[in-house]
């Protein structure tokens, strides 16, 4: 296995143009597997540095391997933030390493806020990233409405490092609130927690967060000026009942899922319609869930080696594997199979960004084995 | 703007394809003569007309999908229109084309206010979205100012935005399915009512395509709660940059307005004198909403009007009542229907960063006087999305052309300053040329294989988006 760190964009189409055997994409290396065999590993960790910040037009560009930390603190000192709020693996899966802002964007990678605002792929304007044949290539931009040929940013995002090498991301960024709460309601079973968070994310006060952690409680986060704050938190409160608690500390560990995180076992994760997810829980038998996106997400924590997607049958959604050890990643793929048609489309895609297949598959990139 | 010469193969096939439509269409939503295809030759381009071949009006994705079935096998292009409002043209036909509109698909199939989506057929309208789901308060967040006309598909092929996406995003944002027919006939469910992909996200490059990856015949939108009520500040500033900067505290302040609208001088005179609205004589003018209860509209309205103050404002006014909201709005949704009364116009669509905003603006004016063509700006400045409005006449021999001219112009300094061609009206014809001057051939190519992969034939309304050279082999071959 060979390492490769370009230090610019024309670098780093060279290497992919140049490149023999396959290889693997990677950022800061947080989530990918080290012990790939017959690749080699790319970081775009060298191609680092935030490139343009415009509060006033609450735009950021950054090359992609910039540190999520760089960029947070540079926003901060602003007052303001990646809204989507990217979840940090490495408690979840063990690793060290930094994560990037490329590995964000190639993973869709988003935290609780999501259901209110919108996922990674929702804030991302433009990238830059070299294809399979080492062209370099750009589409959006750095403004935030733009129907300028296809959207082929959306298509980046979550990509997984399938379709080409992030060079350069751009991002609409927000303001951070003044005030942020937390609506704590003790003692709901499953299905009770996802009907008051429903009502909680279908009333007019904007909650920000809506997680049910069972046994613990179940969270509803309201961000804003104080007065609003207050305003939106009482009238839930009236709504829902529960206390306020006027810290939101909790949030970074549901982002996280650091229940799970020195336990045993495989880690699944279900996309799902929110009103299903009880009942799915159910019927996967988990050792333990943790539901976040008022119900839409769920994490769930299996015995190592478990067939969770026969176990669940069909359903309005999907489960990819995040952690596993090796015999588990050989029998199942990490995303969810697709329908026929819809898998041909996306292999065709794959088929023109890279006529090589320079590119790691999903096979390749399995996720970790459990630490 | 040229389109491609009809093919007379294609052309000589007219009996034999009315005939196989109408074996799998009832005989009222087959259109193929003449005097009838003449309804479909352009959409709100008007400038650009051409009857297509045939029409279909189908009323399922079954019948969508035997359409395109039986096109696909006779090599015969099909160009989808959802209620032909597209302002680029891309429900533009060719003669030897079949115009596949899906108008009668209007019905709502499901709501779900407890997972908050609604799911409904694609020829329905954006505004009668929210209507099906208004009875608990609920709305479908993109606005497109055609909103009470155009099609939830429409929408999805043009990533429609509207005045209040600063807040809410785009329809890209807000859509989380779809189901859709390939050119072959092929039916797919891509997302529904969970969130984000759990393989490469093609519902993402769907949205925006333009009909030219498929016919979206069904439509998971997510739905929001409306807002307990929402409120308006107007400002008036005596020069473009000082309301750019305005512009830009608020945002930096941490406020996020629902929507902030922009109109400059000759824009707000050409309202006045049509609409009355007692707007200030000023040079440019502001209209900021935000949303909220009674109390957090104060509280977001005062931090505005603290921040508009040190601006030196010639005019602000806040509204403390439905009535008052009304006025202020009133110029603003007018401000077209003003520019019309003047003369014949052309409206424009580039995003800009919005920290360029005053020296487009400048350099735009300098422009009007080399074309000797008078521009109004009226647009969303939170955002960046520019809807300049260059007046012509369009009896006059030539204008059409200088005004082309000059509105290609501007596109370009939307592009040198590190914008984009088109925010939310979509390319079509209209900005099909321009594509060179954002994109790199590789960046162009890199699209048209996207298409290549859903539509090898090229046969989905393939003469728009991508320059006619740029896509001359793949259409030929």
């Amino acid at each position: 296995m060979k390492m490769m760190t370009p230090r610019t964009e024309a670098e780093l189409a060279e290497m992919v143009a140049g490149a023999t055997r396959r290889l693997q994409i990677i950022g800061g290396g947080t989530r990918s597997v080290a012990d790939a065999r017959d690749t080699d590993v790319l970081t775009a960790r060298g191609l680092s540095g935030i490139t343009l910040y415009e509060p006033g037009s609450l735009t950021l560009v950054a090359q992609a391997g910039t540190p999520v930390d760089a960029i947070e603190a540079a926003l901060a000192s602003e007052g303001q933030r990646l809204p989507f709020e990217p979840m940090d693996h490495r408690g979840l899966l063990g690793t060290s390493g930094t994560p990037t802002i490329g590995g964000v964007v190639g993973g869709n990678v988003s935290g609780p806020r999501r259901i209110q605002v919108g996922a990674a792929r929702d804030f991302l304007l433009g990238v830059r990233f070299v294809d399979g044949t080492g062209r370099i290539l750009k589409n959006g931009g750095r403004v935030m409405k733009n129907v300028t040929g296809y959207d082929l940013v959306k298509l980046m995002a979550g990509s997984r490092g399938r379709l080409g090498v992030l060079s350069e991301v751009s991002f609409k960024v927000l303001p951070m609130p003044e005030v942020a709460v937390t609506l704590v309601l003790p003692d709901l079973d499953d299905m009770a927690a996802v009907q008051a968070m429903s009502r909680a994310l279908g009333s007019p006060y904007e909650v920000t967060g809506a997680a049910h952690w069972p046994g613990q409680g179940t969270y509803l986060r309201i961000e804003g000026f104080a007065g609003s704050v207050a305003y939106r938190a009482g009238k839930l409160r009236e709504m829902l009942g529960g206390e306020v608690e006027e810290s939101v500390e909790r949030w970074a560990a549901i982002r996280d899922v650091a229940p799970f995180q020195s336990a045993e076992g495989d880690i699944w994760r279900l996309s799902v319609k929110p009103s299903d997810a009880p009942g799915l829980v159910a019927r996967a038998g988990a050792d333990e869930a943790l539901y976040d996106w008022g119900g839409g997400l769920v994490w769930l924590r299996m015995a190592p080696g478990t067939d969770l997607r026969s176990r669940l049958g069909a359903f309005n959604g999907h489960a990819t594997l995040v952690r596993a050890g090796a015999d588990t990643r050989a029998r199942f793929p990490m995303e969810q199979p697709e329908p026929p048609a819809l898998a041909a489309l996306s292999s065709g895609i794959r088929a023109r960004f890279d006529p090589r297949g320079i590119f790691a598959a999903e096979t390749d990139m399995s996720p970790l084995v459990a630490s | 703007m040229d389109m491609p010469s009809p093919n007379p193969v294609i052309l000589a096939k007219k009996p034999r394809l009315v005939e196989r439509l109408l074996q799998v269409l009832p005989p009222d939503a087959v259109i193929h003569l003449e005097s009838e295809t003449r309804a479909y030759e352009c959409d709100a381009l008007t400038a650009y007309r051409c009857p297509p071949m045939a029409a279909v009006l189908p009323s399922t994705t079954q019948e969508v999908s035997d359409v395109l079935r039986i096109c696909h096998e006779m090599g015969v292009p099909v160009v989808p229109r959802g209620s032909g409002t597209s302002l680029a043209g891309g429900a533009l036909p060719t003669a030897d084309s079949v115009i596949l509109g899906v108008a009668r698909m209007n019905a709502v199939l499901e709501t779900d206010y407890e997972n908050r989506f609604v799911r409904v057929q694609s020829g329905r309208t954006n505004l009668s979205v929210t209507g099906a789901v208004e009875e608990y308060d609920f709305f479908y967040a993109p606005d497109p100012s055609s909103q009470l006309a155009c099609a939830i598909a429409g929408n999805i092929a043009m990533n429609s935005g509207g005045a209040h996406c600063l807040k809410y995003g785009v329809t890209t944002n807000n859509l989380m399915g779809v189901t859709m027919v390939l050119m072959d006939g092929t039916v797919v469910e891509i997302g529904g009512a969970h969130l984000d992909s759990g393989g490469l996200d093609l519902l993402g490059v769907i949205c925006g395509s333009e009909g030219q990856l498929g016919v979206v015949t069904e439509a998971t939108l997510r739905i929001l709660r409306k807002p307990e009520g929402a409120r308006p500040v107007l400002m008036g500033f005596d020069s473009n940059e000082v309301a750019g900067e305005c512009v830009s505290d608020i945002i930096k302040a941490g406020v996020l307005p629902v929507a902030i609208e922009f109109m400059d001088r000759p824009c707000i005179r050409a309202t006045e004198a049509f609409a009355k609205a007692g707007y200030p004589d000023c040079e440019a003018l502001l209209i900021v909403e935000v949303e909220g209860s009674d109390a957090e509209i104060d509280e977001q309205l005062e931090r505005i009007v603290a921040i508009a103050r040190q601006h030196n404002p010639v005019e602000l006014r806040e509204s403390k009542s439905a009535d008052e909201s009304a006025r202020i709005w009133l110029g603003r949704k007018s401000a077209f229907g003003a520019m019309g009364q003047i003369n014949d116009y052309m409206c424009l669509d580039g995003t800009i960063p919005v920290s360029q905003l005053p020296f487009v603006l400048r350099r735009i004016g300098e422009m009007s006087k080399q074309y000797g063509l008078d521009v109004g700006n009226v647009f969303h400045a939170g955002d960046g999305n520019m809807h300049p409005l260059i007046l012509f006449d369009a009896n006059k021999p030539g204008d059409l052309e200088l005004c082309e001219a000059f509105g290609a112009d501007i596109l370009r300094l939307c592009v040198e300053v590190g914008g984009c061609l088109t925010g939310e009206h979509g390319v079509g014809i209209e900005k099909r040329d321009l594509m060179v001057d954002q994109f790199d051939p590789d960046d162009l190519d890199i699209q048209m294989a996207v298409k290549d992969v859903f539509d090898p034939k090229w046969l989905l309304n393939p003469a728009k988006v991508f320059p006619l050279q740029a896509s001359e082999a793949r259409r030929a071959a």
